[in-house]
């Protein structure tokens, strides 16, 4: 594992979907409860609409960790929506998995609209792991760095 | 030449307290394509929004970010802002810099940094935004309400006054729900019945109104203005035109030890029953599982004695397909299941009863006919000891954490109605904290303590154990710091209360967002109480969250208004963020068409020119915009890169990506 700098941060990219997820993180923010601020969110109208080449060009662009959140299965807003994001991404995390990028960086959870206090937890959690990863150098392509 | 203008919103001190506002507006000045940044209190105020306004038309704005909360809270609104100064309402992002932003960081530097970022990154989409129009489409003048308890016949109650067609659809036998089984209400002490029973009626005889019972919703497909339901008619073995409620076929049938789910298990009935009096429809219903010529073919004595031949031992269920408009969840409650609290004895003693349990013992037509008696021995109970809490504000696991809010005041009801009738009899209350806020509540409760003696302990139960034919109720008294043990000869639970178990099954057909106590979400738990987040739902009673009657009837009221507002519009307009596909790309593969959870995506022949005069005929996709719900799905699966999503283009998520990892 390489050294961690003393006060490395990590860039974190989150996908939360409108209906669940999006809403888990407003109640979250509405409720206070914190998650550090290197987690930024990009909202989509579902975790469906989430192509791998978002993530892999997130890694590409320097992010640290890439997280996918959705409503909880039997919950999507769309029926199914949710299902066809949990094939991509095993698909996807173990194919970045055999390029080295460890598989605690990327992380699919499932979030409520009602859970604001598990939104926080998880990101909490997951910026904690990829804290401790450390910087995610495999994929990152050095031509973006301005 | 984009000319794009940012306003940073202050929300009062809500933003600006820990983001330096006026350093966002400057730092995002200076993005390229930004004309104008400004900053304001309150974008949203009347005065923020023609700030807006005069921005966009003095500097020709072609798009606009606003920093502010939550799109899911005034997005809609800003792009009404937009629209009204002649911008295409789709040129609008929000950055939410309140939710994600403010509220959940402390230190301004970085919540300040973060501001710019979730700025830069609006800015970085909007560039990508291109002008969308909605299409339209019609709206079936129908509501479907789902539930006929109280909260359901006062929402179709309602829409039918305005002149719109309802169906209600209820699982059991008739409608009327839990409010039917009760005895008196509170605060002013009416009979349930009597309330309750004049609205049943009025639906029945409510021309627009149509009752399906016994009936469940089996699918539900569709959108807002346009769901297709269908609906599966249980076979109840009886004929309901022909049926005239005589229940002479009651008293015949040889099969009696069915339990009386009417009066709570308490007695039985016969196979052939109609749950009470004032059923509506007024109709016998056969249990299959309990009618001995249902089962082994050996009876039809029902046949026989019916006077108008309405048995009819071959019917089947039978699927109705409806079409809606709006669609009212009405589902209700049950009191939860009490094998968790072995405690409290419930499993054990017949004398140990639920609070819903003894609304039948004190019900003038339940199985004791009003008179107040043990379910054991038939006696009169000479000490009545109440405990209240059983399984609600239970952080345990065993129970539920959320306060059940009624039983504070049914149980003050309880004690108060035995002490009236019974003025003999002891009535002993074990309780965490007495809450009665409500018109009328308060007054009502301090009478129960003042005017009728009841004895309220403040504490919590430990066990009920019998000893001498009695039942020890042991418990603690916190106020006189000891430990208390009251003889007692009934004891009452208020078991908390949980949500319909078929709402589940409901909220998943109508895509309706639920919690994790199984209530269903509200649009906004403020401004839109009576909304689920999908349109064209609506939430009515007990489903949305624990409350009483008076509340339930309000809500129902305010969901009924809502729905009239929908079905009064001749159309609706669509979503406009749709999928469209780039024909020249398109393979025509249908892989799209099979991820399409709403059938939106066909295929066409197309003409094609090839050069030279020469033109080709291929099979490309084609999107029913008016179908279309925006997942996006489709994009994700099509391997050529044809499909995407207006508003959440593939570039304008790059794009966002982008932004957010350039540091």
């Amino acid at each position: 594992m390489q050294e961690i700098k003393k006060d490395y941060k990590p860039l974190i990219v989150a996908f939360c979907c409108n209906w669940c997820s999006y809403a888990g993180a407003d109640l979250a923010g509405s409720s206070r409860l914190s998650y550090p601020a290197e987690v930024k969110i990009i909202r989509v109208p579902c975790s469906c609409r989430v192509n791998p080449t978002f993530i892999l060009k997130a890694f590409q662009r320097g992010a640290d960790g890439v997280i996918i959140c959705g409503c909880h299965p039997g919950d999507c807003h769309y029926t199914s929506g949710n299902y066809f994001a949990r094939r991509r991404m095993s698909l996807l995390f173990s194919m970045l998995d055999y390029l080295g990028i460890e598989r605690e960086r990327t992380r699919v959870e499932w979030v409520s609209a009602a859970e604001g206090a598990k939104f926080s937890a998880v990101m909490n959690d997951f910026a904690k792991t990829v804290t401790e990863l450390g910087e995610n150098k495999r994929l990152e392509d050095l031509r973006c760095k301005n | 030449m984009q000319r794009i203008g940012v306003f940073v919103c202050w929300c009062g001190s809500n933003i600006a307290s820990t983001v330096d506002v006026k350093k966002v507006a400057e730092v995002l000045k200076a993005e390229p394509g930004v004309v104008i940044s400004e900053n304001y209190q309150y974008m949203c105020s009347e005065n923020g929004q023609a700030l807006i306004r005069n921005a966009i038309k003095e500097h020709s704005l072609t798009g606009i970010v606003v920093c502010s909360c939550s799109p899911r809270m005034h997005e809609a609104t800003f792009r009404r802002t937009a629209e009204s100064a002649g911008l295409n309402p789709y040129m609008v992002e929000i950055a939410n810099i309140r939710e994600q932003c403010s509220w959940i960081h402390k230190d301004m530097e970085e919540a300040t940094e973060k501001a710019i970022i979730l700025g830069r990154s609006a800015i970085a989409k909007l560039k990508l935004n291109a002008p969308l129009t909605s299409g339209e489409s019609a709206v079936v003048k129908r509501a479907l309400v789902i539930g006929g308890g109280i909260a359901g016949i006062q929402s179709a109650l309602d829409i039918a006054e305005a002149g719109f067609e309802v169906d209600i659809v209820e699982t059991s036998p008739t409608i009327g729900g839990n409010m039917a089984k009760l005895d008196k209400t509170f605060p002013t002490l009416d009979c349930a019945a009597c309330i309750l029973t004049p609205k049943m009626v009025d639906c029945a005889q409510n021309e627009k109104i149509d009752i399906l019972t016994y009936s469940e919703v089996e699918s539900v497909k569709g959108f807002v203005g346009n769901f297709k339901v269908q609906i599966r008619k249980k076979a109840r073995f009886v004929d309901e035109k022909k049926c005239t409620g005589c229940g002479e076929c009651m008293q015949k049938c040889p099969s009696k030890k069915g339990l009386n789910d009417f009066n709570m298990g308490l007695n039985t009935r016969p196979a052939i029953y109609i749950p009470f009096a004032q059923a509506i429809p007024n109709v016998a219903v056969i249990d299959p599982e309990q009618c001995l010529k249902l089962k082994n073919g050996k009876c039809g004595l029902c046949a026989m004695k019916c006077n108008v031949n309405a048995i009819d031992y071959t019917q089947k269920d039978e699927i109705i397909e409806r079409e809606y408009g709006a669609i009212v969840v009405a589902t209700g409650y049950k009191p939860i299941s009490l094998e968790n609290f072995n405690e409290y004895g419930y499993s054990q003693y017949k004398d140990v009863v639920t609070s819903l349990e003894l609304e039948r013992l004190m019900n003038a037509a339940g199985p004791s006919e009003g008179h107040l008696v043990r379910p054991s021995d038939h006696k009169e109970p000479k000490v009545i000891t109440f405990i209240q809490c059983v399984g609600s504000r239970d952080t345990s696991g065993c129970g539920k954490p959320y306060c059940s809010k009624i039983c504070c005041m049914y149980t003050a009801k309880h004690a108060m109605l035995i002490r009236e009738k019974y003025p003999d009899t002891e009535v002993h209350v074990f309780y965490i904290d007495v809450r009665t806020p409500g018109k009328n509540y308060d007054e009502f409760f301090r009478r129960a303590v003042e005017q009728y003696g009841v004895d309220y302990v403040k504490g919590m139960v430990g066990k009920v154990y019998e000893e001498n034919g009695k039942l020890m109720v042991q418990g603690a008294d916190l106020i006189n710091n000891e430990q208390v043990v009251i003889p007692s000869d009934l004891v009452v639970l208020a078991a908390a209360i949980e949500p319909s178990p078929t709402v589940r099954k409901i909220a998943t057909m109508v895509t309706a967002s639920i919690d994790t106590n199984n209530f269903l979400t509200e649009a906004h738990a403020k401004l839109r109480p009576v909304e689920s987040p999908t349109a064209g739902i609506f939430l009515s009673g007990v489903c949305q969250g624990p409350k009483d009657i008076p509340e339930t009837v309000s809500q129902a009221s305010a969901c009924a208004a809502k729905v009239i507002g929908l079905l009064a519009k001749d159309k609706l307009k669509c979503n406009a963020s749709v999928a469209h596909s780039d024909e020249t790309l398109c393979s025509g593969c249908s892989v799209c068409a099979n991820v399409c959870p709403y059938g939106a995506i066909t295929y066409v022949d197309k003409e094609f020119r090839l050069g030279g005069g020469k033109t080709e005929l291929r099979r490309v996709a084609s999107v029913n915009p008016a179908v279309c719900q925006g997942c996006g799905a489709c994009t994700v699966t099509c391997p050529s890169g044809a499909m995407d999503l207006k508003g959440f283009t593939t570039g304008q998520i790059m794009a966002e990506v982008d932004a957010i990892c350039k540091r």
